[in-house]
């Protein structure tokens, strides 16, 4: 008999031999308690949240947990069947609404992940003869959404308006094209220049799918994301977004103004063959979506955050991923996987929580540290975090 | 149009600023194995055969793309239509 999993035998030894130099393994840690967005209980030690995604702090809002408490009571705690079948119940439908609300568009379609909004959204819109054109650096769920379908997929350099030009034209001119972008890259925090891409993209006749999950909440003047930020959200044909960052639950969804969008409800395989969310998490998702749409203030401050993490990190010495900071993401680039989890361990003695991000889901082999911020951070944290940074950074060589 | 000789020339012309490694081009040399290059090289060169022959090579033909001769037959190939 062949072992199957001999396959994963090289991983399973860099993984041996990352742990033999000593570091705590930085893929399995586990929080005793949360205290609320920015802190928790780690290792019995008052941690400080820095990869959590949870741009907006929502997830301890009073009337989020309410409605959330709400909902359990007078719904029960899940579903247990399909959008299409008997998971559809009206709070469903109401998170929808909330979200056509906050897009100020006229179709939304809840997924039960992001994940799956993707699998979903780009397997069922391009078909056989189709042509897919993404980013090279595109999240592992728009790759999968590729894979799951028969379309023909052409990559192009990361975030290069001349190359995603010179691809679409080389195509023929009556096959069916979906541009799948980013507004916010996840690994670096880098935001896309939409502006130019998606006039490129009309230009040349493509649709277009653009996935906010990192800038949704945040990004543009009513957090409606990078498309609204550069202007071109109207002429976006689908926008995939997530409730597990800014929204501060779990699910994903796509919006969009095509007159013909419902029938994609029977047609994505990930929406038809899964079960609903549960009817809590659809009332805290619309709970906060909707007070989202009123929170300039925290995105003020948001902002405020990232600068000056982005500033202090970059004065400290730290290469960063960004030369200035261009979502609530701050990506410090570490030299090798060795290191990064030197320097991971470093941090979390500090009393500080920061993504290890390595190969395969960074681009360019690199190793990075990758902290998200959140609008619920102080700027007196910020400074904790910065003297953090620097604490772990000398202890480890790394600055 | 371009001959396979022509094209042969061209592939191996671009290949050399990524062949670090000073392999002996043939048909037979493997990108993966010969080459040894990792996917990031791999889409540098594919982006640069591509301006190079104004052509399109999508991850699905890439996928069945081993060695230099296949990449060679799948230009000669794209360039007709």
């Amino acid at each position: 008999m062949t072992d199957l999993l001999s396959r994963y035998d090289p991983l399973i030894q860099e993984r041996e031999n990352l742990l033999a130099t000593g570091v705590k393994d930085p893929f399995s840690l586990v929080m005793e308690e949360v205290l609320s967005p920015t802190v928790a209980i780690c290792d019995g030690k008052e941690t400080i949240l820095l990869g959590t995604y949870n741009y907006m702090g929502m997830t301890f809002d009073d009337d989020v947990r309410e409605a959330g408490l709400k909902a359990l009571k007078e719904f029960g705690s899940g579903t247990t069947g399909s959008r299409v079948l008997n998971g559809t119940y009206s709070l469903h439908r109401d998170c929808e609404d909330a979200l056509k609300e906050f897009y100020a568009m006229d179709h939304a379609m809840v997924f039960s992940t992001g994940y799956q909004a993707n699998l979903g959204m780009i397997s069922a819109l391009a078909g056989k003869g189709d042509y897919i054109i993404l980013d090279i650096d595109s999240h592992a769920s728009i790759y999968d959404g590729c894979a799951m379908g028969n379309a023909e997929v052409v990559a192009f350099r990361h975030n290069d308006v001349e190359a995603l030009e010179k691809r679409l034209k080389r195509l023929p001119a009556e096959a069916g094209k979906l541009v799948v972008l980013e507004g916010v890259y996840s690994m670096l925090g880098d935001a896309a220049p939409l502006q130019e891409m998606i006039r490129v993209c009309k230009e040349n006749g493509a649709m277009t799918l653009v996935d906010e999950a990192h800038s949704m909440g945040f990004i543009g003047e009513n957090g409606r994301g990078v498309c609204e930020a550069q202007g071109v959200i109207d002429d976006v044909d689908f926008i995939i977004g997530t409730f597990s960052k800014s929204v501060g639950t779990v699910g994903g969804f796509c919006v969009s103004n095509h007159p013909k969008f419902e029938i994609m409800r029977l047609v994505c395989r990930p929406y038809v063959f899964t079960a609903s969310l549960p009817p809590s998490v659809m009332a805290t998702a619309s709970t906060s979506i909707r007070k989202l749409m009123h929170s300039g203030n925290k995105r003020a401050h948001l902002w405020e955050n990232s600068k000056k993490l982005h500033k202090g990190l970059r004065d400290l010495g730290f290469e960063l991923g960004t030369p200035e900071a261009q979502s609530a993401i701050i990506a410090v680039i570490m030299p090798d996987l060795e290191k990064g989890a030197m320097m991971w361990q470093a941090l979390l003695a500090e009393g500080l929580y920061v993504n290890l991000a390595r190969p395969p889901a960074t681009p360019a082999n690199m190793t990075l540290l990758r902290c998200s911020l959140c609008a619920e951070h102080t700027s007196e944290q910020v400074d904790q975090i910065l003297g953090m940074f620097e604490a772990a950074g000398k202890a480890v060589g790394a600055i | 149009m371009a001959s396979r000789e022509d094209i042969m020339t061209k592939v191996a012309e671009l290949i050399g600023p990524f062949n670090n490694k000073g392999a002996e081009l043939k048909d037979t040399t493997t990108f993966a194995g010969d080459l040894e290059w990792d996917s990031l090289t791999v889409m540098d060169f594919v982006a640069a055969v591509e301006d190079e022959f104004d052509i399109i090579i999508t991850m699905n033909m890439q996928a069945e793309i081993e060695t230099v001769g296949q990449l060679a037959d799948a230009v000669a190939k794209l360039m007709e239509q």
